[in-house]
């Protein structure tokens, strides 16, 4: 079974499950915030150069897992995958937030066999399997993202924040469905559960079409990984952390990704 | 402790109610709000919050919210949809209610002058000291505007206003002893 693969970085197009690289993935709540009894929201996804811009490709929503206030899992309803995005609708029938994600693991890698160069994707459990015999070239790369938005029906809960220690994951200290102009958010991004010190967050916000400047800032985690944004302007905002690690003797490189949608009211 | 809690819809840190001011320094509180005519090709009367803030902004107590209670008639929808729509009562204290709410909950009203006037007996646990009457005005199809009028409970009479600029007039707060 033991190969002496020298694994090797893959190329980014290939290591984001999500969408080539230059662009971003993205969910579009229609709104994050609501009152009454019961409401609907409809969700946009899509992944392109100016976030929440449908222009580019639709995101898969193979992995998507709704969560409710109770912990119980909502099946999403209407799925619609169009040219540029895809769209579903969700029913809030519980008072608290929910937490909509895309979560998705596992190995890509890329090899030559007999002059052809080859790709293959697929559960990290698969991947000893999938190489053939006489390969060369192989690069293997273990991706972990998780992609996730809030929407509050009433009053905010934070049942749904519990982290799974996988991957890249953002614990919020300012709770997510309430973010305003103004006022300063502090969230904490955890790696593998803990503390993700030292990491860049990119973060844009809506709207980019319509200024001449896309106005992205980017944040650092301090050492116990909490970063701070203080909200200059109102709208949908996208948070992104991500990190490659390269490949040892031990284990394949790596490719973990956290994206957080947040809308900041006026 | 509870039962007061209980009997209004408050919104009442547990600082200040252990703080509780006596008796003795009852007055009525009335808010007038003048909802100025607009002239607009689709106009629906602003859903309306009114309620007390610390200076710092913490919401005390929720006064009154107008809005479409229950389904009217002509096919006016339940309100109650876009009671977020007020979004600073709505974070503030709003989303903590439960509506409708006796005393707090009414129908909207129509342009003009409108006072809400609150009897001693519903403030009589609202300690002494220096607050803001907070006013939200959200329309349908229109905007949303906040004016905060500073006064002071447990003292003497006294009468301050503010004026707003687009969805709402004058505020006055009057404290009568």
């Amino acid at each position: 079974m033991k190969r002496s693969l020298a694994l090797l970085a893959l190329t980014a197009a290939l290591a984001a499950p999500f969408a080539a690289q230059a662009h971003r993935a993205w969910m579009l709540p229609s709104a994050t915030t609501l009152s009454g009894t019961d409401a609907w929201i409809s969700i946009d996804a899509g992944a392109s150069n100016q976030v929440f811009v449908a222009d580019h490709a639709p995101l898969g929503m193979d992995n998507l897992v709704i969560t409710a206030p109770d912990g119980s899992t909502v099946a999403p309803a209407n799925m619609m995958r169009g040219q540029y995005r895809s769209t579903f609708d969700l029913h809030l029938t519980q008072p608290g937030t929910y937490k909509i994600a895309s979560v998705s693991s596992g190995m890509s890698a890329s090899y030559a066999l007999n002059g052809e160069n080859k790709r293959w994707r697929g559960a990290a459990t698969d991947f000893p399997g999938a190489i053939p015999a006489g390969a060369t070239d192989v690069r293997a790369t273990s991706n972990a993202n998780r992609m996730e938005t809030f929407v509050t029906l009433g009053q905010p809960s934070e049942t749904v924040f519990v982290p799974t220690g996988r991957g890249l994951e953002l614990l919020p200290i300012t709770h997510p469905t309430d973010l305003v102009v103004g006022e300063e958010a502090t969230f904490k991004l955890l790696k593998d559960g803990q503390p993700a010190a030292d990491m860049e967050i990119t973060v844009a916000r809506s709207g980019a079409r319509y200024r001449d400047n896309p106005d992205d800032i980017t944040v650092k985690t301090a050492s116990d990984g909490t970063f701070s944004i203080l909200w200059k302007d109102a709208g949908m905002y996208w948070l992104n952390a991500s990190q490659r690690t390269d490949a040892t003797d031990s284990r394949p490189a790596s490719q973990i990704q956290y994206t957080g949608i947040m809308e900041v009211l006026p | 402790m509870s039962s007061p809690v209980r009997k209004f819809p408050l919104l009442v840190s547990t600082a200040l109610l252990s703080a509780v001011a006596g008796p003795g320094l009852a007055g009525d509180l009335s808010v007038s709000v003048d909802l100025p005519r607009l002239n607009t090709a689709a106009y629906h009367r602003p859903y309306v919050a009114i309620w007390i803030e610390q200076p710092d902004q913490t919401a005390v107590r929720t006064l009154a919210v107008w809005y479409q209670v229950a389904a009217g008639r002509g096919g006016e929808g339940e309100g109650k949809d876009w009671l977020k729509d007020m979004r600073t009562w709505w974070r503030k204290g709003g989303r903590a209610l439960t509506l409708p709410a006796d005393g707090v909950s009414g129908a909207t009203r129509a342009p003009g002058t409108q006072t809400v006037r609150i009897a001693a007996a519903r403030l009589s646990n609202l300690p002494a000291g220096q607050y803001n009457v907070v006013v939200e005005a959200a329309r349908e199809q229109g905007g949303r505007e906040l004016v905060r009028v500073p006064f002071r409970w447990g003292g003497n009479a006294g009468r301050t206003s503010a004026t707003g600029s687009t969805e709402l007039g004058t505020v006055s707060v009057a404290v009568t002893r």
